[in-house]
């Protein structure tokens, strides 16, 4: 018999996951982008349920904050920005859904084959963390002391990925130049590249 | 010493650079001096090496200036020997070349190329003596390839004119044929010996003769063989024997005093030096000596035939010039090495004599070298007539003068021989004795004897030549007349150059001769009741009836012996057969290889057809680069999929 | 009792869900931008889900980086994406064919 604790952890579990998937399908399936951008954020937030239940608290809150309150913002933002032509998107959205479908069944058949394999050696039982620190704070200690010259590139790369964004939606200048490289594969060589000239004796520092 | 041989050596050198490089600032007068007095320091300095290695008790000397490369085991070093084969050398060409430089004084005054001219032959000469001071094959071939060179330049000096920069190219690439065989040899002596120090490599002699080389399953060439063949395969390219032979009378495009002083006296002889000079190798091996002397009595007799039919007094001489070398190196065949060189030495002097005097024939000529065009010069230029007939004597042996004692002992040396072949090779010589005659006498006759030929323009203008013409004739002419005489004791039958040349055991006509050698007094009387002396009265007075009392009559023997005529004419076919087929067939091999291999299957097939492959796989395989991303991300879910089953399949 | 294979078994339906999202709505660029975020977000359940069931932290620190990359990638992606449609009109992937040499 389980216990009352464990009925209520697997109870969540199923709650949030089945959450999860079904949100997901929703995103994949709905003709409207807003409303695929609502189930995703509806995804995230299933899924850091879950990290919270696992004990990841850190990480879940990190999801809802800067996923759901930062990069989701940003797609709706954008997704209501474009004047996006719903009809035409939707043409043909059948078309490669078998192929879709078989090459998911084929990822989550070698997931499962993998899963049931061979997991890297981790058991199947939760283990508590070592040491008796909260979450965040573990982290945070293996944050800036062994990953911190990672830490550091990943600042870089998010410094990186502002200046790109800037660079790219700044205004096309017409005035610009630039090269054409479909136009410089097209020149072609001078097919006779060997001239015989015929030098006649006695001419000094003339041509002929 | 050292330093004398590097004045020796480096004088004309540095004379050469000096005009060379400042043509345009020098005057003429300080570049004919400049040339001339280093030639003639080089020239008095040589009779002083002479001197020592002969009474001075010089021995065989080397001296090693300095190593310039040493690879592995082997060592490469510029050095000198010096012995009385290189002593004497040394001297034969330091003294024609310094009467060439005086001659060329007058010879070229109208030539715009005057100051270039005194440049080349300057360098010619620190070229020649380079070769025969060396004391290792590898500076040996230094200075045979910048003779090479400069004969080159110079029978190209009018490059004004097609016919000499043909001829300059046809001596260039004839000779190469030669040098192919040469350096090879050279190799094959690092091979054997492991050393390229002349010494050192004669030292092993005996070892080498027991080496050789299996060239095919059945078929094993001795050592000796092998590289005394090579080499002198080189010496056939540098001496005009048969088959290599076609460049010389091309060479006489180039003005005359190179075609003495290079195509006649020093060049041409390097092949016949160097054969002497490694005698030690040539005498291992029967034949060699054989090849050697065959090769050289066909050249005696055939060219000297081909010289009969000539019309251009250099052409005669140049045809002369083969026949003389073909003596000289059948000779060498014979084991007479020392008669070589002797023949070397005389011939230098009277073949010089012949071309300076034919050059001042053609001076008064207004640069006319026809002889039928000719005629009763005598009259007209004293000098060169009576030197240059003091030169026809010597070529032809009348005896007394030079070429008599050597020319006769290398027929009774030939006659003598030991080595196989040497019955074929004393017909060759003896007739060529005949042959000699002839043409020499045909060409005194045409251009001095008999009716003046010449337009009337020519000749109100005939009159001898400046002093700087006659002057070198008369320098060469006495040597022409008592050189022979003078060193025939030592030369020819005195063992003058000791353990340089080394004769085979059993085969050493020359010394076998010299029992029978009482002094030149009695070779000279006894030279009036010999083979050759009869044979040059018949080919006097055949000349004589021929050319002064009937003018007429080698015209109808012309045109009765056609056939023949037309083979001499031709040149017995070989330079047409070296023109038409070998060169022409190479012209047509590189420029079929050009347009079928390099532009057909090269350019077309492997470089643009590999272009135009990947240019038609591309064009099939562009399709897959649709350009819309969802085909990429596709592409790169299915990639992921497949990756990951193989994974975990694997 | 819920295991590794659970959470397991949800990351891998989750990115099966990502990859199906991916061929049915090949026009919507916006949408793949998602699904890809949604893939990523798979892969990370299966990092925390290993780190809890070994006791290791380093697996959450994992995630904490490629959360951060993630960010800057969909910043990246929608300013192209924007871009895109200043210049044509219209995010239909359909459309864009330009991307070959």
């Amino acid at each position: 018999m389980l216990s009352p604790g464990e009925i209520i952890y697997q109870a969540l579990f199923y709650l949030f996951a089945g959450a999860a998937v079904l949100a997901g399908l929703r995103m994949i399936l709905t003709r409207n982008p807003v409303y695929s951008a609502l189930f995703l954020v509806l995804a995230f937030v299933n899924v850091a349920l879950l990290w919270v239940q696992m004990g990841a608290e850190f990480l879940g809150i990190i999801l809802v904050l800067v996923y759901v309150g930062a990069v989701m913002v940003l797609f709706l933002f954008v997704v209501m920005m474009l004047d996006i032509n719903l009809a035409t998107l939707r043409q043909g959205v059948t078309r490669y859904a078998p192929l879709g479908l078989v090459v998911a069944g084929l990822i989550i058949a070698e997931i499962v084959w993998a899963v049931w394999g061979h997991f890297l050696g981790v058991g199947n039982t939760p283990q508590t963390a070592a040491s008796a620190l909260s979450n965040t704070r573990e982290l945070g200690t293996e944050i800036y002391t062994h990953y911190l010259y990672a830490f550091e590139v990943a600042a870089a790369i998010l410094v990186l990925g502002i200046v790109a964004a800037i660079a790219l939606t700044l205004r096309w200048r017409p005035a610009t130049k630039h090269q054409n490289p479909g136009q410089q594969m097209r020149v072609k060589a001078d097919e006779r590249r060997i001239r015989l000239v015929d030098l006649k004796a006695g001419k000094k520092g003339e041509e002929s | 010493m050292e330093a004398i041989l590097l004045v020796i050596l480096l004088g004309p050198l540095v004379a050469s650079a000096i005009v060379l490089l400042g043509q345009n600032q020098l005057s003429r007068k300080v570049v004919h001096s400049l040339a001339i007095a280093a030639v003639f320091v080089s020239f008095c300095l040589s009779i002083y090496v002479l001197y020592l290695s002969i009474w001075g008790g010089l021995g065989v000397h080397e001296e090693i200036v300095y190593t310039w490369g040493v690879g592995g085991p082997f060592t490469f070093s510029i050095g000198f020997l010096i012995d009385r084969l290189s002593a004497l050398m040394m001297c034969i060409v330091t003294f024609v070349s310094f009467a060439v430089h005086v001659y060329t004084i007058g010879y070229m005054d109208d030539d715009s190329g005057y100051k270039r001219f005194f440049g080349y032959i300057a360098l010619f000469t620190f070229s020649m003596l380079l070769l025969v001071m060396a004391n290792n094959f590898m500076q040996l071939f230094m200075g045979w390839e910048m003779v090479g060179l400069v004969s080159y330049l110079l029978i190209g000096f009018w490059y004004q004119r097609d016919s000499a920069t043909f001829a300059s190219l046809k001596a260039f690439v004839v000779n190469r044929v030669g040098d192919f065989g040469f350096i090879v040899g050279i190799a094959g002596v690092l091979f054997f010996a492991g050393t390229l120090n002349y010494l050192d490599v004669f030292a092993q002699a005996p070892a080498i003769a027991n080496q050789g080389l299996w060239v095919t399953a059945h078929q094993y060439v001795s050592a000796p063989t092998l590289i005394s063949i090579l080499l002198f395969v080189g010496a056939m390219g540098k001496s005009a024997q048969i088959p290599l032979h076609t460049w010389l009378p091309g060479s006489m495009e180039g003005p005359t005093p190179i075609s003495a002083l290079i195509h006649a006296a020093t060049m041409v002889t390097a092949g016949i030096f160097m054969v002497a000079r490694c005698s030690p190798l040539f005498s291992l091996s029967p034949t060699a000596m054989s090849f050697v002397l065959i090769v050289g009595a066909t050249g005696a007799f055939f060219m000297g035939l081909i010289g009969i039919v000539q019309t251009d007094i250099k052409q005669v001489v140049a045809y002369s010039t083969i026949s003389q070398l073909g003596y000289m190196t059948a000779a060498l065949g014979a084991g007479a090495f020392a008669g070589g060189i002797f023949h070397l030495m005389t011939h230098a002097t009277f073949k010089a004599l012949l071309f300076l005097g034919a050059g001042s024939v053609i001076i008064a000529m207004h640069h006319e070298q026809d002889m039928r065009k000719m005629g009763g010069l005598a009259r007209y230029m004293p000098i060169t007539y009576i030197t240059f007939l003091i030169g026809g004597l010597a070529l032809s042996a009348f005896p007394g003068f030079a070429g008599f004692f050597s020319k006769d002992a290398i027929i009774d040396a030939v006659g003598m021989s030991a080595t196989p072949g040497a019955t074929y090779a004393y017909w060759c010589v003896l007739l060529g004795a005949l042959v000699t005659t002839i043409y020499t006498f045909r060409m005194i006759f045409l251009t001095f004897h008999g009716k003046p030929r010449m337009d009337e323009h020519t000749k109100s203008h005939l009159k001898e030549s400046p002093w700087v013409v006659t002057f070198p004739l008369i320098l060469l002419a006495i040597p022409s007349a008592v050189l022979g005489g003078i060193a025939v004791k030592w030369l020819a039958f005195g063992d003058f150059f000791g353990s340089s040349i080394v004769n085979r055991a059993g085969d050493a006509p020359l010394s076998l001769m010299s029992e029978e050698f009482h002094g030149a007094w009695q070779m000279f009387v006894h030279g009036f009741s010999t083979w050759p002396f009869f044979l040059f009265v018949i080919g006097f007075v055949l000349c004589w009836v021929f050319y002064i009392w009937k003018p007429h009559w080698p015209a109808i023997l012309q045109s009765k012996l056609r056939p023949a005529w037309f083979a001499l004419d031709h040149k017995l076919f070989w330079d047409d057969l070296e023109v038409g087929v070998v060169m022409e067939g190479s012209r047509r091999l590189g420029s079929a290889l050009w347009r079928w291999v390099d532009d057909g299957l090269i350019d077309a097939v492997a470089v643009n057809g590999t272009a135009r492959a990947i240019g038609l796989g591309s064009r099939v395989i562009r399709h897959i680069q649709s350009g819309y991303l969802y085909h990429y991300a596709f592409v790169m879910v299915i990639g992921l999929a497949v990756m990951v089953g193989w994974l975990i399949w694997r | 009792m819920i295991g590794l294979y659970h959470y397991l078994g949800l990351g891998g339906v989750i990115f099966a869900i990502a990859m199906a999202g991916i061929f049915i709505n090949r026009k919507n660029m916006v949408l793949l931008l998602m699904c890809i975020e949604l893939m990523l977000l798979a892969v990370n359940i299966n990092f925390v889900a290993f780190s809890r069931f070994s006791g290791n932290i380093d697996g959450q620190v994992f995630v904490f980086f490629i959360l951060t990359v993630a960010a800057a990638e969909a910043a990246v992606g929608l300013a192209i994406l924007v871009v895109l449609f200043r210049n044509r009109r219209s995010i239909n992937v359909e459309e864009i064919n330009r991307l070959k040499g």
